[in-house]
């Protein structure tokens, strides 16, 4: 039987993300644990987070899940999802600069407050319903082209290489919603909460090896 | 291509139930919460949103049931208000499957309280609820009061000052309600909703009167609303969600369709 692991490490809707991979995964069993035998004995990964970066890459430290985690980065499928997403890079500018785990190149950046699309000022944070254009990743199998997800974060993921954009949503600035690169995908917006489109890519997560 | 508004149906529920009316449903047990956000959710609404307005405190704990039981079954957004007072309130409605609480009478006794929670668990997460009610004559310049309690209760706090001051105590979002209109079906006050989606950069989340669909359409244009949110419009069957987006579409507005 197939193991998805919810790294658990104090922030985040984790109810949701396991809820939401039960329902889509046919016998997957979703463990939400922070114990690194566990998550490596587990088939995929995902890296949940809301809050901030400050804490988040703390409480990291904190249950000494960093080597864990560049571990199972090496070759295990893990999905980072909206903070998590942020974790797995360089560096993020939020809480005056924070170094994060350098898995996938680039930093995080926060959205000005004077963006502006058809003259109306766009509010901080990015909050609803935007859509996605993707190119042909595994993980989009079956996901329309340009479907909806929700988001709500204000800072945005800025890659140092284009070759790990895999989705870009327009907000004022045209940013990368999505990364990925071997076997790491991450997401801004939340599958979890973006029914139809978000389960249909966490059922691709779930059929997918890494490559 | 851009983000689009939102529409959020608003439920009460009472003892686990839901109170309202939900005629169009047509179902047999017309006050299952679980039941009617599905319905909501298979119609395209963007969130939901749950008030408690249970009295009891025992009877408060069931809505963290409610909230685990929806959240396993409705992928969308669910935001909780009614009886957050506390730190560990959040935590527990977060927990059970909630993204966002709601926090209205709570705020006004203890600012700081809204400041606690944005940095425990993160603005995103924070929506303050201001119920406003027009305070001055109609040959003055407009100016709307901060009123707790179902409108019966007067703060002496300025609407436009108090939700500055929320949003720099780290909310992530604003609900604001008309007490003026809710209810009467005549439309937002969109003079209100204006003048605080205009004072800060967060979403505006209007309520309080809706009884046409150009109103929604009114709410977002005219009044500058991120979200509109409506009970009794969707309840009773009059529309859904989806005529609703139709129609907004059709206005101009980008919708999730």
């Amino acid at each position: 039987m197939s193991v998805v692991a919810i790294i658990d490490y104090g922030m985040g809707n984790l109810h949701s993300v396991a809820k939401a991979i039960e329902r889509v995964g046919d016998g997957v069993r979703v463990r939400v644990t922070h114990d690194a035998r566990e998550l490596q004995s587990a088939d995929r990964i995902v890296l949940p987070g809301v809050g901030a970066i400050r804490d988040c890459m703390q409480a990291l430290h904190d249950r000494e899940l960093v080597p864990v985690i560049h571990a199972l980065a090496e070759n295990k499928p893990l999905l980072g999802i909206c903070l998590g997403m942020h974790a797995l890079m360089d560096f993020s500018e939020e809480n005056d600069g924070v170094e994060c785990l350098g898995i996938l190149p680039g930093s995080v950046r926060r959205f000005t407050d004077t963006m502006q699309e058809r003259g109306e000022r766009l509010k901080v944070p990015h909050m609803g319903w935007n859509q996605v254009h993707h190119n042909g990743h595994p993980l989009w199998r079956d996901v329309p082209q340009d479907s909806r997800f929700y988001f709500v974060h204000s800072y945005y993921v800025a890659p140092a290489h284009t070759s790990i954009i895999s989705g870009t949503t327009r907000y004022g600035i045209e940013f990368c919603s999505v990364a990925a690169r071997e076997n790491v995908f991450a997401t801004q917006f939340h599958p979890e909460k973006s029914q139809p489109a978000g389960l249909a890519l966490l059922a691709n997560f779930l059929r997918w090896n890494g490559v | 291509m851009s983000l689009a508004k939102r529409i959020i149906p608003c439920l009460d529920v009472d003892n686990g139930r839901v109170v309202k009316g939900v005629k169009f449903l047509e179902i047999r047990d017309a006050g299952d919460p679980v039941e009617i956000a599905r319905r909501y959710n298979e119609q395209g609404a963007d969130e939901l949103t749950f008030l408690d307005i249970t009295a009891s405190h025992e009877g408060r704990a069931t809505m963290v049931k409610v909230v685990e039981a929806v959240a396993g079954e409705v992928f969308i957004p669910l935001t909780v208000g009614g009886g957050i007072r506390t730190l560990e309130d959040i935590s527990r409605m977060l927990n059970a499957g909630a993204d966002k609480v709601s926090i209205n009478t709570s705020a006004v006794q203890n600012p700081m309280f809204v400041k606690q929670a944005a940095e425990r668990f993160g603005s995103q997460c924070i929506v303050v609820a201001v119920d406003a009610k027009r305070v001055s004559a109609a040959d003055e310049a407009p100016r709307w009061e901060v009123f707790t309690h179902g409108g019966r209760k007067a703060t002496g706090l300025d609407v436009v000052a108090w939700v500055t001051r929320m949003v720099d105590y780290g909310a992530g979002e604003i609900l604001l309600t008309s007490m003026d209109r809710d209810g009467t079906r005549e439309g937002f006050d969109l003079g209100v909703t204006r003048a605080v989606s205009t004072a800060v950069n967060v979403p505006i989340i209007a309520s309080g009167g809706v009884g046409t669909l150009d109103h929604l359409v009114d709410g977002v244009k005219k009044g500058g609303a991120d979200a509109v949110l409506a009970a009794s419009i969707f309840h009773f069957g009059q529309f859904t969600i989806e005529q609703a987006k139709h129609h907004m579409r059709a206005a101009g507005i980008e919708v999730r369709l």
